[in-house]
Formats: structure tokens, sequence, C-alpha cells
């Protein structure tokens, strides 16, 4: 009833019109944010993203955005109103939008749905992508592995979801394939976004004797923390997270993993003028440069350096998948057989820790 | 778990910086509670602290000078609350929350060509052989300038209220306004600058958020300190030396729940990242049940006063 | 020199007329900061109170603005009730948080039944989860004189803790791989909270509001306890010698905001929002304290004031899609328009006189 009262809106105000027949017109291209722009991570990487699609369609496309939109009921009606406003296809980049995306869909068959980071297509018009973030973590962790001297390195972690445990595992297992003694710490912030915290959780890290941080939380605040503690004698390196956090080059931090959506951004909104747009599930990393490494500084030996290079070329080349057997689980079970790679299945719902790792995962 | 890793000299060298903004604001918020001023507004004064002391530090390069500019900021948004409150007579738990909503979106506008930069901050005192002491080195000789001001403020405004003239006055303020009044004292006065002086402080709590302990500017990055601000006044009994104390607990708390995860410790992360607040309100009840109801509270906190004369 | 002089009872032009002096205020500061910002401010002025009630798409918008409005009213009818007395409920933002914890877990356990029972079940178990949750503070104050202002506050983070333990742990869609998040109420017809008319935003949480309106109105007018609230708020002691009884004040006070709360939260979460997620907490428990003011504390001005609050948010949002007007300019707009209200609430109540005087 809502439905069709508001599909029978939209048909008498033409707003169903395919996007083929005003080829004329730029296409009109929205982007739901979770957080503001400035925050200098998440958000702002897909930002960056909408600028490059204007950057290479120019006049061909007019892009809106809104900030800071909150998950539930008040991303629906910002979903809408920007299906409402004319928006031909719609990215909506944050997890917790994946029941508001497909709601707004259902109204709107004729906008393309675009939902970051999700898994619910439920209609012909939606489409999901995500990125690889563990191939950056593999080559982080590798790095962390040759950097560590006090075999201690440390996982500031968002919320316990699959994405950040994958990380986690990926990070370790790299780090651990270069220092047999490692050992992972792992803190839980339980925040998406508390600078403060993030630096009380850095300098806890710090305290016990972590000398590598690796973040699963955007802010640069566990940078600042490290390049204190350095600053008074300490030895602590860190990663960019999100974006490249360059600021804090050349050390503390010694590379970053930058979360790059303008290649996957460019294709979709080219595919809608060219009218070939599909739905589709993406889940593309270093091959499709969605996950990209910053400069490596030389601060890291030469011998890393050249390890973590080797290993972003085999996985840019896809010869090399960083959940590789033989690894088992936490509590010993066999995972992965030797040579065996992990299926996209099980790594998008992963809810467990790999062999060596100790703690919980918070439930 | 492996409790050993964690080093008491460290935590509490840590704790003394997580505790030193919530302490500057809720310093700030106990004198104007005292002038019988309620401001809720601790949050958006904090903010624009935050962000006008990190746009001067960045554009000047000086930290100091950043403070400096953070005080006049929070100063002044805490002098809108006032003519709003004290002259125009709006309540004031309204104006004060819409204090802290002003505060969010006015500082998040100054702040949109400052993300991503770094600003000079403020090194840790070196004070030769001092610094190198085992455990006092650290805790005791080991801080950033802003520390050290933050304990003489706590001493000064201890003072104040009991030594001199001055606070004398104020606390009559906040204990009688019409009684004040009639002894011929300027309440109106005595209150507007004690809520500049409050402003000021939360605005010296949030630049060092942005200038030392994060520190960068980032939207809404006091995350609720001003309000814990507010209940460690009340947690104080609105007495400077307490107010030390629960900015120091609360603190150390927060970096206590930390290392207890770093550590290992097999304690739900929810509830270890709730400890502070329920251990705020447990030690709320203990301070109550002995102080007797409410006996510390300014007789006139949050009544408007209009001399009708 | 310009004084005040306070009116003998509150003037009733002012008192109507000040809302709309502070709209138009806010108009002028608001077009002259979305000028600063290089955006054209009539029509940022028009897209924000304009079009969401009479533009093109107000068929959609005006239902929005209900659902948006309904949580911020319930909350604050509740709230104002306290604030009448003297009772400072700062908190409704975690009762809010779990009454929709306690209410979507009360369904859950019963998934995937299709009883008629489990909704109204979800009812009773949000207003129980809310009661409760304010009982904290309640029982705290009563029994050790601990401040409910802080209580409550401080019992809001909890209850952010609790929720993303909910939303990440116990209630877990176990269908959704991993993901947080509960399963989505909206899909499960039992235990769904759906428009009721097409078209008019308006679900139960509508209803609620309304009722809640309505019996505060005539409590407050009509009844002993409203005659008790009004009493304890304007002169406590006499309150205390006229035989009002303290501690039923506060129970009733902080229970009832805290039920009317925990009904928000169990009405959003089974209607516009769906599902339990870690961010579900939207902020309405504390924007419901500036509409508990703005409405003057009383049931009727806070529907007014609610819908205003709500026009804000919904155009609010529009201009800044539409028009590229950054977040903040948004919250920024809705301190100012807050300010102005209160500042010229003076109107209402002094008189201004130009002249000599006495300095206060």
């Amino acid at each position: 009833m809502k439905l069709t009262t508001l599909l029978a809106g939209a048909m008498a105000l033409g707003l169903s019109t395919p996007v083929l027949a005003d080829a004329h017109d730029p296409v009109k291209v929205g982007f739901i944010y979770v957080g503001p722009i400035g925050d200098g991570g998440w958000t702002y990487q897909h930002d960056q993203g909408r600028l490059a699609v204007e950057a290479e369609y120019g006049d061909k496309v007019e892009t809106v955005f809104q900030e800071s939109v909150p998950e539930g009921a008040d991303a629906e009606r910002a979903i809408t109103q920007m299906a409402l406003g004319g928006a031909d296809i719609i990215f909506t980049t944050s997890f917790g939008y994946g029941e508001a995306t497909n709601a707004v869909a259902a109204k709107f068959p004729d906008v393309k749905f675009e939902h970051a980071t999700g898994f619910m297509r439920e209609y012909p018009n939606v489409s999901t992508y995500d990125a690889r973030f563990y191939e950056g973590r593999a080559v982080t962790g590798t790095l962390a592995g040759y950097l560590t001297e006090t075999n201690k390195i440390g996982y500031i972690g968002s919320f316990p979801i699959p994405e950040v445990i994958q990380g986690i595992n990926a990070s370790y297992l790299h780090a651990k394939k270069i220092n047999p003694d490692v050992e992972m710490v792992v803190t839980w912030a339980y925040t998406w976004f508390d600078p403060a915290k993030e630096a009380d959780a850095a300098r806890a890290m710090i305290d016990q004797g972590v000398d590598v941080i690796l973040q699963h939380t955007d802010s640069t605040a566990p940078q600042a923390a490290a390049q204190e503690a350095n600053e008074n004698g300490g030895r602590v390196f860190t990663f960019g997270q999100a974006s490249d956090m360059a600021q804090f080059k050349p050390s503390p931090r010694v590379a970053s993993i930058i979360d790059d959506w303008a290649p996957y951004y460019i294709e979709r909104v080219g595919a809608v003028i060219d009218g070939t747009w599909e739905q589709q599930a993406s889940w593309g990393g270093m091959p499709e440069g969605e996950v990209v490494i910053g400069e490596i500084t030389d601060a890291v030996p030469a011998e890393a350096k050249a390890a973590a290079e080797e290993m972003i070329a085999a996985i840019t080349a896809g010869e090399y998948h960083p959940f590789t057997g033989p690894i088992n689980k936490q509590d010993g079970t066999p995972w992965l057989a030797d040579g065996e790679v992990a299926d996209d299945g099980t790594l998008a719902g992963m809810d467990f820790y790999v062999e060596g790792i100790s703690g919980d995962i918070p439930n | 778990m492996d409790l050993s890793s964690i080093s008491p000299t460290l935590l509490i060298a840590s704790l003394m910086v997580a505790a030193t903004p919530i302490l500057l604001a809720a310093l700030g918020e106990m004198v104007v509670e005292k002038a019988g001023v309620l401001n809720l507004g601790v949050e958006g004064m904090m903010i624009m602290g935050a962000i006008s002391g990190f746009i001067a530090g960045v554009e000047t390069g000086s930290p100091w000078l950043g403070f400096f500019v953070a005080a006049i900021g929070g100063a002044a948004m805490a002098l809108l609350f006032g003519v709003l409150t004290q002259v125009l007579l709006s309540n004031q738990v309204a104006t004060g929350l819409a204090l802290t909503l002003f505060g969010l979106g006015l500082s998040s506008l100054f702040g949109q060509g400052y993300v991503g930069i770094k600003a000079n901050s403020l090194k840790r005192l070196d004070m030769g052989f001092l610094s190198d002491l085992p455990f006092f080195g650290r805790v005791v000789f080991g801080h950033d300038p802003i520390v050290y001001l933050s304990l003489l403020l706590v001493f000064a405004v201890w003072a104040f209220l009991k030594f001199t003239r001055a606070g004398l006055v104020l606390r009559a303020v906040g204990e009688s306004h019409d009684a004040a009044h009639a002894l011929g004292y300027h309440v109106r006065r005595v209150r507007m600058m004690a809520i500049a002086f409050g402003g000021a402080c939360a605005g010296l709590g949030g630049a060092y958020l942005s200038l030392v302990r994060v520190p960068q500017w980032t939207e809404g990055m006091t995350a609720g300190a001003g309000w814990i601000a507010l209940a460690i006044v009340v947690f104080a009994s609105w007495r400077a030396g307490r107010v030390l104390i629960g900015a120091y607990l609360f603190g150390g708390i927060v970096v206590l729940q930390l290392n207890l995860q770093t550590a290992g410790a097999k304690v739900p992360v929810e509830l270890l990242s709730a400890a502070p607040y329920l251990v705020t309100i447990i030690v709320l009840v203990l301070i109550s049940g002995r102080a007797g109801r409410g006996g510390d509270t300014p007789a006139d906190l949050g009544k408007p006063f209009h001399a009708s004369t | 020199m310009i004084r005040l002089e306070r009116r003998p009872t509150p003037s009733r032009v002012w008192a109507a007329a000040s809302p709309l002096v502070a709209v138009a205020l806010t108009m002028v500061a608001g077009g002259l900061m979305f000028a600063a910002l290089g955006k054209d401010p009539f029509e940022a002025i028009r897209t924000i109170f304009w079009d969401p009630v009479f533009g093109e798409f107000a068929w959609y918008f005006r239902g929005q603005l209900l659902v948006k409005a309904a949580p911020l009213i319930l909350i604050a009818v509740g709230l104002a009730m306290g604030f009448r007395a003297g009772i400072w409920n700062i908190g409704a933002e975690g009762q809010y948080i779990v009454g929709a914890i306690c209410g979507a877990a009360a369904g859950l356990a019963f998934y995937p039944s299709e009883s008629w029972l489990i909704f109204p079940l979800m009812v009773i178990a949000g207003a129980l989860g809310g009661f409760l949750w304010a009982m904290i503070p309640a029982l705290l104050k009563l029994r050790f004189g601990t401040n409910e202002i802080l209580v409550s506050l401080m019992l809001v983070y909890v209850a952010e803790n609790l929720l993303a333990s909910a939303a990440v742990n116990w209630l877990r869609n176990p269908d959704a791989v991993g993901f947080p998040g509960s399963r989505n109420l909206g899909r499960w017809e039992a235990a769904s909270n759906p428009e009721l008319i097409a078209g008019t935003g308006a679900h139960w949480g509508v209803v609620a509001a309304v009722i809640a309106v309505i019996f505060a109105q005539i409590m407050m007018t009509r009844h002993l306890m409203g005659f008790q609230i009004r009493l304890a708020g304007a002169a406590p002691r006499a309150a205390r010698f006229g035989g009002v009884n303290t501690a039923r004040l506060v129970i009733f006070c902080l229970g009832l905001s805290g039920m009317l709360a925990g009904l928000a939260g169990l009405f959003e979460v089974a209607g516009p929002a769906g599902q339990i997620s870690i961010d579900f907490a939207s902020g309405y428990g504390f924007t419901a304290i500036i509409v508990a003011f703005l409405g003057r504390l009383n049931p009727l001005g806070i529907v007014a004031a609610g819908l205003l609050m709500a026009l804000t948010y919904v155009g609010g949002e529009a201009a800044a899609a539409n028009l590229g007007l950054p977040g903040a300019a948004i919250s920024a707009f809705q301190g100012m328009l807050l300010f102005f209200l209160l500042a010229v609430d003076v109107l209402s109540n002094f008189r201004v006189r130009v002249g000599r005087g006495v300095v206060a």
C-alpha cells in the first residue's frame, strides 16, 4: 500500500523515466555518507571517489551527496529524497544502510542502488560492493613482523564484525610468518569514531610494550600517540588507515592501507551512462585498485620493504591469496588444508580467530 | 591474562592526560554552579574551544596562542548563554542544551578546512634530572605544561572560593541571589563573569583534546566529555579538590579498562566500556549517602534572577 | 537604558506571537549564514520551511514529518511533567534505547511465530524496559538522594554499550552471516509497526503520541496529580506541607517519562528503523528535552514544537542534499532557532522599557 502510492506518485511525476530516454541530461549520481566528509577517513575517501567521478565525466554527470546520515529511519528518508530528486544511481556508503537501501529500491525500480560493504540484494536494481581490505592487512602484517622487537603487535578494532576479524587474522598470520614469536594484542574500542578513546587505546598498548600498532578505526589519534612516544625515546610504528595519513610520515607511519573507491565509482557510473548497468556483488581488492598500499617509507628495513612489495605484486597479479592453508582455527581445528584457499562465503562471515591469537571475540 | 604487563607508573601518567580535558571543564562548571547558574552547554563550549584553539594553533604555529584563543572561544560561547539566561531570562536547562547543539554545528562549520592537518603540539616539559627519577620522573615531572596549569587552576579556584572576598560574593550569589542583591552585590555581573570563566575553562579543556591529547581536529571529537564534566561537578559536591579526584578517577577508569583489555583480561568488553559510567553512578550513590541530601548544592542553582525593584 | 519589567500576567499576545518572531529572526540570521557559505539564502530557507509541507514532494514529506515528530512528542510530553515538578530526567535517550532493546528482544524470542499477541507483548516490554531504566535514577534518588540528572545521564552511556552488545551479539540476526544488527522487524508482520494509513506516515507511535498528549493535557489541568506536579515545581515547600507525597511524585514522573521514552523506542525499532543496530540511537531523547522546553512544558505546545523541530530536520536534510549545504550548517541553524525561541520568550513575561531605571 505504501509502496503502491509511492510508485504512483513517482510515476505521475515522471521520475521513473528510463535513464536512456533522457541521455542528454547529465546522469545524477547520489551519495549517502555515514559521517562528515571531514572525518578524514571512511567518508572522506568515499567523497574522494565522488570527486573522481566528477573529474572523469565532467558535464555528463551531476553529483549530490548528504553527510552524516544516521543509519535507520533517517537513512530511508534521505535515500528516498535523493531518488525523488531525480538521482539515477545512488551509492549508500555504510553497512547499516542495507535495509533502507533495499526498501527504497523496491519503490524506485528504475533508479540504481549500490550498497557498500553489505550483502542484501533483494531487487534487481540493487548491487553491493566491498573491498578486500584483508589483502592490505597481509602486507602491513608482514611489515609488522619485521618491525617488532618486543614481539607484541597491537590491533585497535572497532566492533567485532567479519571485516575487522579478517583484518586481525590476516595481519597476524603474515606477521607470524616473518616472526614466529609474535603475539597479537587486540583492543576493542567499541566505537567507529572517538579520537580520544583511540588515543588512549594506543597509549595503553604502548605502555604495555606493543611496538607496532595496526588500527581499524579511522582517526589519526593512534599515530599521534605513537609519535609522542617516539619523541620521548620510544620505538613505535603505525600504519595509516582508510586514508594515507601522510602527515605522520616517515615514522611512526611507515605505510598505509588506502580505500580507493574511485575506480569502482567511475566504472559503475559509466555503466549507467552507457545503459549497461547490471546487478552484481563486487568485492574488489588490490587487483582492481580499490585497496592501495600507501608509500612504504625508509623507516622500514630494505628487506622488509622488498618482502612487502613482492607480496603486493603477488596479490595484485592474483597469484597469492592471504588466506592460503594450512591454517587452523583458534581452537586448533583445521580450517584450510595445505594450499587450500578460503572461499568468499566463509571470509564474508568470518567470526573466528586463527590459531595462535589469544583472547576471545566479544560475544 | 598478564596483568604484570600493566605498569602503574605509565597508567598514572596516562590517566592524568586522559583526565585533563574533563578536569578543566569541570572546574569551570563548578565555579559557574557555585554562582547559582546551571550551564548544560559544556560540551558545546568544549568543542568550540577545540576548534578555535586548533585553528589558531595551526595558523600561528603556536600551541600557546591556540590555548589562548580556545579560552576566548569558549568564553564567547558562554557569554551567549549568559546573555540569554541572565539578561533575557531564558530557561537555563534548555539554553544549555541548545548551546551544545549550536556548538557542535558551528565547530564543524569552522573546522571544514582543518581536517587531516597536524598542529604543533605541546611537548612534555624536560625538568632535567627530575624527569629521570623512577616513578616520580614520569608521574610528577614528565607532563606537558597544561597538565600543570590545570592542577594550578584547581588550587587557585579552591583558594579563590575559600579565602577571597570576591569568592565569598560569588558563593553568596549562588546561595541566595535575593540576599546578595539586597546587600548591594551585582548579581548579574558576578554571574556573567562566572559564566565566562566557565566557558574559558571548557574551551581550554577542548583545546587540550585537539592540541595535545589526540591531537588533531575531527568533528564531534569531544564525544561526550562535556557531560562527564557536569557529572564530576556533582560527584565532587562543588569542591575543587574533589573535582580533581573525580576527574582523575574517571580518567583512571577509562585508561584502566583499555589497559585491562590490552592485557587480555577476560571481562566482557561492553562491561569494561560502560565501566566508567557505572562507577560514576556507584560513587555518586556512596557520596550522596554520606553527605546527606544535596547539602552542598548551591541553594539558588538554576534559578533565574530578576531584580524587581 | 533598556530594562525589563515583569508583567503581572504573561502576555497572551506575545506568547502566541513570539514563536513567529523567533522563526522570522532565525530566517534572517540563518539566511546570512547560508549566504556566507555561498548558497542562495532564499532558496535554502524555502527548502527548509516550505518545500516539505507544500513543495513538489510534500505528499511524501508530510508523512515523514509525523514519523520524525512522533517520538519527539511522545518523549517530550513525559519529560515535561517531570520538569514541571522539578524532577530532571535528562536520560530519556537511555530509556528510549532500553525500551527498544526490550521490545525487540521480547518479540524476537518468539520468532518466527505469527501470533497477533506478539506486537502487544512487544509494546508492553518496551514500556516496561523504559520504565525500569528510569526507575534506577528514581530509586537511587529516593534511597540515597543521588542527583537524577547525572544518574539518568550516565545511564545513557551504559544503554549505548548495551545496544552495541545487543546488535553485535545476543540479538544479532543469525542469517546475516556475522554482520551486526538484529532481524528486520518490519519484514515480520507479527512484530512490525507499519504505516496505518498509506502515505500518511502515521504508525502506532503517532497514535500513542496523540493519546499521550490528550492524557497529559487532561491530567495537568483536571487531575489532582497534575495539581501536585505544578505545586511541587512552583513551591516545593508548600507542596510538602500540603501533603504532596514527594516519593510518589518522583516515581510517577520518572516512571512515566521513562515509559513513554521506552514506547517511543519500541515503535521506532519496530517501525521506521526496523532493527536493532549499533547506531540505532539517534538523539531523540536529547532533542526531546529541547522540544519540551520549546513547547513551554505544555502538552499542546509540545505538539507544535515537535512538528517544528521535525520540519527543521526533514527540511534541513533536503537543503543538505539538494543545495550541497554542509550537514553542520543545519545543526548550527537549529541551534540558532532554539536560541531565538528562548530569547523572545522574554517578551511574553516581561515588558521592555526604554529609559532610565534602577540598574539590576
